[in-house]
Protein backbone atom coordinates (compact mmCIF):
# COMPACT_ATOMS: atom_id res chain seq x y z
CA UNK A 1 0.00 0.00 0.00
CA UNK A 2 2.59 2.30 1.02
CA UNK A 3 4.44 1.77 -2.45
CA UNK A 4 1.34 2.24 -4.58
CA UNK A 5 0.47 5.74 -2.60
CA UNK A 6 4.02 6.73 -2.04
CA UNK A 7 3.96 10.07 -4.13
CA UNK A 8 0.25 10.55 -2.98
CA UNK A 9 0.25 9.27 0.45
CA UNK A 10 -1.25 11.39 3.48
CA UNK A 11 -2.56 11.02 6.54
CA UNK A 12 -6.66 11.35 6.10
CA UNK A 13 -9.98 9.63 7.52
CA UNK A 14 -12.46 9.49 5.02
CA UNK A 15 -14.52 7.50 7.56
CA UNK A 16 -14.16 10.20 9.97
CA UNK A 17 -14.44 13.43 8.13
CA UNK A 18 -18.11 11.95 6.50
CA UNK A 19 -19.46 11.32 10.15
CA UNK A 20 -17.98 14.77 11.40
CA UNK A 21 -20.15 15.91 8.51
CA UNK A 22 -23.09 13.98 9.70
CA UNK A 23 -23.32 14.89 12.88
CA UNK A 24 -22.93 18.54 11.76
CA UNK A 25 -26.00 18.08 9.43
CA UNK A 26 -27.88 16.05 12.61
CA UNK A 27 -27.43 19.59 14.32
CA UNK A 28 -28.93 21.61 11.65
CA UNK A 29 -31.66 19.43 11.37
CA UNK A 30 -32.48 19.43 14.89
CA UNK A 31 -31.89 23.48 14.56
CA UNK A 32 -34.56 23.21 11.84
CA UNK A 33 -36.31 20.72 13.49
CA UNK A 34 -37.25 23.24 16.32
CA UNK A 35 -39.08 26.13 14.14
CA UNK A 36 -40.93 22.98 12.52
CA UNK A 37 -42.11 22.44 15.75
CA UNK A 38 -42.94 25.95 16.10
CA UNK A 39 -44.68 26.29 13.10
CA UNK A 40 -46.61 22.63 13.94
CA UNK A 41 -48.17 23.84 17.29
CA UNK A 42 -49.09 27.91 15.97
CA UNK A 43 -50.87 26.14 12.94
CA UNK A 44 -52.39 24.11 14.95
CA UNK A 45 -53.88 27.10 16.97
CA UNK A 46 -54.42 29.28 14.30
CA UNK A 47 -55.79 26.73 11.26
CA UNK A 48 -57.72 30.05 9.48
CA UNK A 49 -54.99 32.45 10.23
CA UNK A 50 -52.13 30.27 8.17
CA UNK A 51 -54.09 29.22 5.45
CA UNK A 52 -55.34 33.04 4.64
CA UNK A 53 -52.15 34.51 4.84
CA UNK A 54 -50.81 31.83 3.07
CA UNK A 55 -52.76 33.08 0.10
CA UNK A 56 -50.34 35.38 -0.12
CA UNK A 57 -47.31 33.14 -1.21
CA UNK A 58 -46.84 32.83 -4.94
CA UNK A 59 -47.16 28.79 -5.30
CA UNK A 60 -45.59 28.80 -9.36
CA UNK A 61 -42.15 30.86 -7.88
CA UNK A 62 -42.10 27.88 -4.56
CA UNK A 63 -42.85 25.62 -7.18
CA UNK A 64 -39.63 26.83 -9.70
CA UNK A 65 -37.13 27.04 -6.43
CA UNK A 66 -38.36 23.45 -5.77
CA UNK A 67 -37.45 22.22 -9.16
CA UNK A 68 -34.38 23.95 -9.42
CA UNK A 69 -33.37 22.38 -6.23
CA UNK A 70 -34.39 19.17 -6.77
CA UNK A 71 -32.15 19.41 -10.19
CA UNK A 72 -29.43 20.90 -8.34
CA UNK A 73 -29.62 18.16 -5.84
CA UNK A 74 -29.02 15.32 -8.80
CA UNK A 75 -26.09 17.52 -10.25
CA UNK A 76 -23.72 17.93 -7.25
CA UNK A 77 -24.70 13.67 -6.45
CA UNK A 78 -23.45 13.20 -10.46
CA UNK A 79 -20.50 14.77 -9.93
CA UNK A 80 -19.37 12.62 -7.54
CA UNK A 81 -20.28 9.28 -9.35
CA UNK A 82 -17.93 11.77 -12.77
CA UNK A 83 -15.44 12.46 -10.30
CA UNK A 84 -14.98 8.21 -9.19
CA UNK A 85 -15.17 7.33 -13.00
CA UNK A 86 -12.57 10.20 -13.56
CA UNK A 87 -14.38 12.52 -15.48
CA UNK A 88 -12.98 15.58 -14.71
CA UNK A 89 -14.64 18.13 -17.12
CA UNK A 90 -17.99 16.76 -16.46
CA UNK A 91 -17.84 17.04 -13.34
CA UNK A 92 -16.77 20.19 -13.16
CA UNK A 93 -19.78 21.17 -15.71
CA UNK A 94 -22.24 19.45 -12.80
CA UNK A 95 -20.87 21.71 -10.13
CA UNK A 96 -21.12 24.81 -12.34
CA UNK A 97 -24.56 23.84 -13.25
CA UNK A 98 -25.85 23.20 -9.43
CA UNK A 99 -23.94 26.88 -8.61
CA UNK A 100 -25.98 28.08 -11.25
CA UNK A 101 -28.84 26.64 -10.01
CA UNK A 102 -28.45 27.49 -6.89
CA UNK A 103 -28.27 31.15 -7.65
CA UNK A 104 -31.29 31.17 -9.47
CA UNK A 105 -32.65 29.98 -6.31
CA UNK A 106 -31.77 33.53 -4.73
CA UNK A 107 -32.71 35.28 -7.63
CA UNK A 108 -36.19 34.53 -7.45
CA UNK A 109 -36.10 34.66 -3.88
CA UNK A 110 -34.47 37.97 -4.15
CA UNK A 111 -37.57 38.90 -6.36
CA UNK A 112 -40.44 36.93 -3.83
CA UNK A 113 -39.16 38.80 -0.82
CA UNK A 114 -38.74 42.23 -2.37
CA UNK A 115 -42.74 41.59 -3.36
CA UNK A 116 -43.48 41.36 -0.09
CA UNK A 117 -41.55 43.65 1.22
CA UNK A 118 -43.44 46.13 -1.62
CA UNK A 119 -46.71 44.82 -0.55
CA UNK A 120 -45.77 46.02 3.37
CA UNK A 121 -45.76 42.39 3.84
CA UNK A 122 -42.80 42.09 6.23
CA UNK A 123 -42.20 41.04 10.42
CA UNK A 124 -43.52 44.07 12.16
CA UNK A 125 -44.34 46.40 9.22
CA UNK A 126 -47.52 48.71 9.63
CA UNK A 127 -50.04 46.51 7.99
CA UNK A 128 -49.21 42.69 9.33
CA UNK A 129 -49.20 44.73 12.98
CA UNK A 130 -52.88 45.05 12.44
CA UNK A 131 -53.61 41.72 10.95
CA UNK A 132 -54.53 38.53 13.57
CA UNK A 133 -52.01 36.87 15.91
CA UNK A 134 -51.97 33.65 13.57
CA UNK A 135 -51.35 36.04 10.15
CA UNK A 136 -48.18 37.73 11.99
CA UNK A 137 -46.77 34.28 13.36
CA UNK A 138 -47.07 32.88 9.51
CA UNK A 139 -44.97 35.78 7.90
CA UNK A 140 -42.69 35.24 10.73
CA UNK A 141 -41.71 32.35 10.29
CA UNK A 142 -42.18 32.60 6.25
CA UNK A 143 -39.28 35.16 6.49
CA UNK A 144 -37.26 33.48 9.35
CA UNK A 145 -37.52 29.99 7.81
CA UNK A 146 -37.24 30.35 4.30
CA UNK A 147 -34.42 33.54 4.98
CA UNK A 148 -32.56 31.11 7.29
CA UNK A 149 -32.75 28.44 4.30
CA UNK A 150 -31.49 31.23 2.16
CA UNK A 151 -28.25 31.50 3.98
CA UNK A 152 -27.83 27.97 4.06
CA UNK A 153 -27.78 27.94 0.40
CA UNK A 154 -25.45 30.90 0.34
CA UNK A 155 -22.98 28.69 2.32
CA UNK A 156 -23.75 25.82 0.40
CA UNK A 157 -22.62 27.90 -3.21
CA UNK A 158 -19.25 29.08 -0.99
CA UNK A 159 -18.60 25.22 -0.76
CA UNK A 160 -19.65 24.00 -4.07
CA UNK A 161 -17.02 26.87 -5.41
CA UNK A 162 -14.65 25.47 -2.90
CA UNK A 163 -14.48 22.00 -4.34
CA UNK A 164 -15.02 23.35 -7.70
CA UNK A 165 -11.32 24.88 -7.35
CA UNK A 166 -10.31 21.55 -5.88
CA UNK A 167 -11.82 19.16 -8.16
CA UNK A 168 -9.84 22.22 -11.12
CA UNK A 169 -6.63 21.95 -9.19
CA UNK A 170 -6.56 17.70 -8.93
CA UNK A 171 -6.95 17.64 -5.36
CA UNK A 172 -9.96 15.95 -5.54
CA UNK A 173 -9.47 13.20 -8.08
CA UNK A 174 -10.99 9.57 -8.14
CA UNK A 175 -8.80 8.41 -5.17
CA UNK A 176 -9.62 11.30 -2.92
CA UNK A 177 -13.53 12.92 -3.18
CA UNK A 178 -14.36 12.94 0.56
CA UNK A 179 -14.55 17.20 0.65
CA UNK A 180 -16.65 16.70 -2.91
CA UNK A 181 -19.15 14.07 -0.82
CA UNK A 182 -19.02 16.40 2.39
CA UNK A 183 -19.93 19.42 -0.02
CA UNK A 184 -22.67 17.29 -1.85
CA UNK A 185 -24.30 16.25 1.79
CA UNK A 186 -24.60 19.89 2.98
CA UNK A 187 -26.12 20.42 -0.40
CA UNK A 188 -29.00 17.77 -0.01
CA UNK A 189 -29.57 18.61 3.00
CA UNK A 190 -30.66 22.58 1.96
CA UNK A 191 -32.70 20.44 -0.35
CA UNK A 192 -33.94 17.80 2.31
CA UNK A 193 -35.17 21.17 4.16
CA UNK A 194 -37.01 22.75 1.41
CA UNK A 195 -38.27 19.35 0.26
CA UNK A 196 -40.98 20.08 3.57
CA UNK A 197 -41.11 23.94 3.67
CA UNK A 198 -42.36 24.18 0.40
CA UNK A 199 -45.35 22.25 0.86
CA UNK A 200 -45.67 23.83 4.50
CA UNK A 201 -45.57 27.53 3.65
CA UNK A 202 -46.85 27.45 -0.06
CA UNK A 203 -49.67 24.59 -0.67
CA UNK A 204 -51.61 25.23 2.33
CA UNK A 205 -54.26 27.60 1.01
CA UNK B 1 -6.92 1.60 1.24
CA UNK B 2 -11.27 1.46 1.04
CA UNK B 3 -11.60 1.18 -2.59
CA UNK B 4 -12.73 -1.82 -2.92
CA UNK B 5 -15.70 -1.63 -0.83
CA UNK B 6 -16.47 2.30 -2.56
CA UNK B 7 -19.83 1.95 -4.18
CA UNK B 8 -20.52 4.68 -7.35
CA UNK B 9 -23.75 4.88 -8.35
CA UNK B 10 -24.51 5.08 -11.60
CA UNK B 11 -25.83 7.92 -13.84
CA UNK B 12 -28.74 6.63 -14.70
CA UNK B 13 -29.44 5.84 -10.94
CA UNK B 14 -29.67 9.31 -10.30
CA UNK B 15 -31.84 9.94 -13.12
CA UNK B 16 -34.33 8.08 -12.15
CA UNK B 17 -34.39 9.13 -8.19
CA UNK B 18 -34.95 13.07 -10.07
CA UNK B 19 -37.92 11.65 -11.90
CA UNK B 20 -39.20 10.26 -8.85
CA UNK B 21 -38.86 13.42 -6.72
CA UNK B 22 -40.42 15.45 -10.06
CA UNK B 23 -43.17 13.29 -10.19
CA UNK B 24 -43.78 13.36 -6.51
CA UNK B 25 -43.64 16.84 -5.99
CA UNK B 26 -46.19 17.41 -8.66
CA UNK B 27 -48.41 14.71 -6.80
CA UNK B 28 -48.00 17.36 -3.90
CA UNK B 29 -49.12 20.24 -6.17
CA UNK B 30 -51.90 18.22 -7.21
CA UNK B 31 -53.63 17.47 -3.85
CA UNK B 32 -53.17 21.02 -2.92
CA UNK B 33 -55.56 21.47 -6.37
CA UNK B 34 -58.06 19.30 -5.59
CA UNK B 35 -58.31 20.52 -2.46
CA UNK B 36 -59.12 17.79 -0.02
CA UNK B 37 -59.50 19.67 3.10
CA UNK B 38 -57.52 18.84 6.46
CA UNK B 39 -56.38 15.55 4.27
CA UNK B 40 -54.18 17.43 2.01
CA UNK B 41 -51.65 18.22 5.30
CA UNK B 42 -51.37 14.53 5.73
CA UNK B 43 -50.92 13.82 2.37
CA UNK B 44 -48.24 16.42 1.91
CA UNK B 45 -46.40 15.38 4.35
CA UNK B 46 -46.21 11.83 3.30
CA UNK B 47 -45.29 12.27 0.02
CA UNK B 48 -42.44 14.61 1.61
CA UNK B 49 -41.50 12.13 3.98
CA UNK B 50 -41.30 9.85 1.08
CA UNK B 51 -39.48 12.59 -0.90
CA UNK B 52 -36.56 13.04 1.77
CA UNK B 53 -35.81 9.39 2.29
CA UNK B 54 -35.16 8.88 -1.30
CA UNK B 55 -32.45 11.82 -1.30
CA UNK B 56 -31.39 10.90 1.67
CA UNK B 57 -30.92 7.05 0.76
CA UNK B 58 -29.46 7.73 -2.88
CA UNK B 59 -28.56 11.60 -2.93
CA UNK B 60 -26.77 11.84 0.48
CA UNK B 61 -25.67 7.43 -0.72
CA UNK B 62 -27.10 6.44 3.32
CA UNK B 63 -28.49 2.75 1.72
CA UNK B 64 -24.54 2.29 0.56
CA UNK B 65 -22.83 3.84 3.37
CA UNK B 66 -22.11 2.29 6.95
CA UNK B 67 -23.87 0.78 9.23
CA UNK B 68 -22.88 3.55 12.20
CA UNK B 69 -24.19 6.12 9.26
CA UNK B 70 -27.68 4.91 9.14
CA UNK B 71 -27.95 3.96 12.61
CA UNK B 72 -27.11 7.93 13.56
CA UNK B 73 -29.53 9.23 10.94
CA UNK B 74 -32.19 7.13 12.33
CA UNK B 75 -31.60 8.19 15.59
CA UNK B 76 -32.13 11.42 14.43
CA UNK B 77 -34.69 10.99 12.86
CA UNK B 78 -36.59 9.32 16.54
CA UNK B 79 -35.57 12.01 18.16
CA UNK B 80 -37.27 14.42 16.03
CA UNK B 81 -40.22 12.59 15.85
CA UNK B 82 -40.46 11.86 19.95
CA UNK B 83 -39.70 16.12 20.36
CA UNK B 84 -42.80 16.31 17.84
CA UNK B 85 -45.02 13.57 19.93
CA UNK B 86 -44.31 15.08 23.16
CA UNK B 87 -44.86 18.46 22.28
CA UNK B 88 -48.48 17.83 20.73
CA UNK B 89 -49.17 15.47 23.80
CA UNK B 90 -48.70 18.54 25.77
CA UNK B 91 -50.06 20.96 23.72
CA UNK B 92 -53.63 19.07 22.95
CA UNK B 93 -54.13 17.78 26.51
CA UNK B 94 -53.35 20.70 28.48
Amino acid sequence: MEQNHSTTHEHRDDTGSKLGMWIFIFTELLLFGGLFLVYAVFRAKYFEDFHIAAHQLNVFIGAVNTLLLLISSMTIAMSITAIQKNHKKFALLLLSITFFLAFIFLVNKYFEWGLKIHHHLYPGSDLVLTLTHGEIMFFGLYFFMTGLHAIHIIVGMTLIGYVMVQVKNDRINSGNFQHLENAGLYWHLVDLIWIFLFPLLYLIT
Amino acid sequence: MQHGKTHITSYRTHGIILVLLLFLTTITITVTWLDVGRLSVGVAMFVACIKASLVLLYFMHLKFDELIFKIFAGMVILLLAIVFVITFFDYLFR
